[in-house]
């Protein structure tokens, strides 16, 4: 297991360089560069600026500078009492003034007195609170209904639900934001249409610093129109994958020796249902949080969603990166996690 | 747990005992027009399929042209349904749902709009199948390292974020092709693109980061089917790769392939819809009920029919293909009945 694990963070290094380098590549060939405005500026002035972020150097040069910055710990010297540039991802201190630093993205040509890692901390936190509801959402309340349903095959209950779930894997973000904005937030009024209840400066970097009922209130609809699909994918998967364990040998086996129909639901059919719905967690995990992108857009909130579309069309080429980076970081890791808890609830699997 | 009924009339290997064994095919017909909600799926994409191609007759009005006397007009009913629209809604009957915010016929855009997205219902699966069964095939044929390499290669596509990876590819292509010199190859492919309202490239965005699944997919099930008795006779008798692939291979796993196709096809019909509502997809005034949705959405608390029409249009298409996907899924193979 532990060889296993190694070798997937390994390969998660050479996924994570096969990415910035096509994203790279791709985001040099869009024509333009990140100084070109409606009012030119002075040729003199786009030269300084281009050696500045060291855009005047042959476009190769320019890759191994930037993983360099990113991937390679740095470590800094910074006097006591001069405050640090929060340019790294990770600061961590040494001693007296020795900082290591790790995960530079960059400096954002377009806000230039910030940093990328100044537009992580401030917008992502938001995307995250907004994708991880999303997430408790779909299986608080997905899972339940697709193993109610499942219990109660072909009654009025399973019918009510899987039209519920075909209902929301049918219904795209784009179409179920306007429609619950317009119901609960125009027509009756009842919850905030647009906006998020919480601000930075986030605790512990990623969490609201204030949780009230006006924070749930302000969530509540995009987290819904969100996780919606979700929920209908997870509903559906957890019944039919119960519904299939229910019919194997070591189900009739449990019902043979007298077992209460109660206990070989919870101890033996559940456990062993749930395994599919873990491995798609993965998947989902990952279409959350890329969708948070347009639910961001559709309900006006601040997060990452609109940082990535506008540094496209700014060529803010380190965001661009950072954004893409960061996300596939994301989906890597959560799959890696969602294969370990895979074998951990499946013993008959084993990595080697 | 009651047994099913169906499971008794089943015996050993699978063979009804009641009834005439049919072939695959006659038998998946037969079930899938047994499935109701499919029958009315299907009904409702050739409907559409009808509006779509027929849009120039059904359409009351031209879907570009501005008429700015009449922006934001409603019908009579409208006011009606949305009381709060009473005091300041310009009622004129010449719109059957009313005008957009530059005095367009919802109703005809709206008709129009369906033309995008059942082509792209049409031809980004097709793209996607090609691409993802060559390369599946490919790597599950011929195994050992090439499938190893070729394998890796889909994984690190896998760890793309997809939506942020088409809008990157949108941006290169809206760009790079915006103004080309005329008479080279890019000039070519933008006049392309133009000529169908932005949607080649939407195609090609769409195809190029959905093909992964549908090559994995097919490396298993030729994994699955390589091995067996009637592909080693063919070899015997001399059939090479090729043939193998195209003739034996291909039309034992071509059913399974075109039917998880289909049930992609929701996504796609979303994903450009979003693309369109970014302003990365077709291009105006070509109307996409993505972009009708995006034009509509400022106006939600005043004008809400500007967005509900298209939102409703693009809900049933995609419920349409979902029944109808899921129906030839469980026609086709009724192990997975209710999976996914």
């Amino acid at each position: 297991m532990g060889r296993y694990i190694i070798r997937r963070l390994l390969w998660l290094l050479v996924v994570l360089l096969a990415v910035s380098l096509v994203t790279f590549a791709l985001m040099h060939a869009v024509p333009g560069g990140p100084f070109n405005r409606e009012k030119a500026l002075p040729q003199e002035i786009i030269d300084n600026l281009n050696a500045r972020y060291h855009l005047d150097k042959p476009l190769p040069v320019q890759y191994a500078l930037y993983v360099y910055e990113v991937l390679v710990p740095q470590l800094s010297d910074i006097p006591p009492g001069v405050s640090q540039l929060d340019d790294a991802l990770i600061n961590i201190r040494l001693g007296e003034r020795l900082w290591l630093k790790w995960m530079n993205f960059g400096p954002s040509y377009v806000s230039s007195s910030r940093t990328v890692n100044d537009i992580f901390k401030d917008n992502l936190p938001l995307s995250f609170q907004l994708g991880v509801m999303a997430l408790t959402f779909a299986v608080t309340v997905g899972v339940p209904l697709g193993i109610l349903a499942a219990l109660k095959q072909n009654t009025i209950i399973d019918y009510a639900g899987m039209s519920v779930a075909i209902f929301g894997v049918s219904v795209p973000v784009i179409v179920l934001g306007p429609i619950l904005v317009s119901i609960f937030g125009v027509v009756l009024g009842w919850l905030p249409a647009s906006g998020w209840g919480a601000k930075p400066p986030w605790t512990m970097g990623l969490f609201p610093s204030e949780v009230n009922l006006d924070y749930f209130r302000y969530a509540c609809l995009p987290v819904v129109a969100l996780g919606f699909g979700s929920t209908a994918v997870m509903a559906r998967l957890s019944r039919a994958s119960l519904l299939q364990v229910v019919r194997e040998d070591f189900i009739r086996t449990a019902r043979a020796k007298g077992l209460v129909e109660r206990l070989v639901i919870t101890r033996h059919a559940l456990k062993n249902s749930l395994i599919p719905v873990v491995t798609i967690l993965g998947p989902l995990f990952a279409a959350l949080v890329t969708g948070t992108f347009v639910t961001e857009l559709i309900f006006g909130l601040p997060g990452m969603g609109k940082y990535f579309v506008t540094s496209i069309t700014n060529r803010d080429y380190p965001v661009i990166m950072g954004t893409i980076l960061l996300y596939a970081l994301f989906l890597v890791i959560a799959n890696l996690v969602v294969d370990i808890v895979y074998a951990w609830l499946d013993p008959r699997i084993r990595y080697n | 747990m009651a047994v099913r009924s169906d499971v008794l009339r089943v015996g050993a290997g699978g063979v009804p005992l009641t009834r005439q064994r049919e072939s695959l095919w006659a038998d998946a017909v037969r079930r899938l027009l047994r499935n109701r909600a499919a029958i009315i799926g299907g009904l409702i994409v050739v409907g559409l399929a009808i509006l779509a191609i027929g849009a120039p007759v059904f359409a009351p009005k031209s879907f570009s042209e501005q008429v700015l006397t009449d922006n934001n007009v409603v019908p009579a009913w409208i006011p009606r349904v949305f009381p709060f629209m009473q005091p300041y809604a310009r009622i004129s009957d010449g719109y059957p749902f009313g005008a957009d915010y530059v005095g367009r016929d919802l109703l005809s855009r709206v008709i129009y709009g369906a033309r995008v997205s059942l082509t792209v219902a049409l031809v980004a699966p097709l793209i996607s199948l090609l691409i993802g069964v060559v390369y599946g095939s490919i790597s599950g044929f011929f195994g050992g390292r090439t499938d190893s390499i070729m394998m890796r290669i889909v994984d690190v596509l896998y760890a793309f974020p997809t939506l942020l990876f088409i809008i990157l590819l949108m941006a290169f292509f809206r760009n790079t092709y915006a103004k080309p010199d005329p008479g080279t190859v890019a000039y070519a492919i933008s006049q392309l693109d133009q000529r169908t309202g932005g949607l080649l490239f939407i195609f090609v965005g769409l195809g190029i980061t959905a093909w992964e699944t549908m090559a994995r997919l097919t490396r298993g099930q030729v994994l699955s089917v390589r091995e067996k008795e009637f592909i080693e006779a063919a070899r015997t008798v001399g059939s090479g790769n090729g043939r193998i692939m195209l003739r034996h291979i291909l039309p034992n796993i071509i059913g399974v392939l075109v039917v998880y196709e289909t049930l992609a096809i929701p996504a796609y019909i979303s994903t450009e819809a979003f693309l369109s509502f970014i302003g990365l997809g077709v291009n105006p005034p070509t109307p996409s009920w993505g972009i009708m949705i995006a034009d509509g959405a400022p106006a939600i608390r005043t004008y809400p029919n500007q967005v509900l029409l298209p939102a409703i249009m693009l809900a049933i298409t995609m419920f349409a293909f979902n029944f109808l996907g899921d129906g030839l899924r469980d026609a086709l193979d009724p192990r997975l009945r209710g999976t996914q």
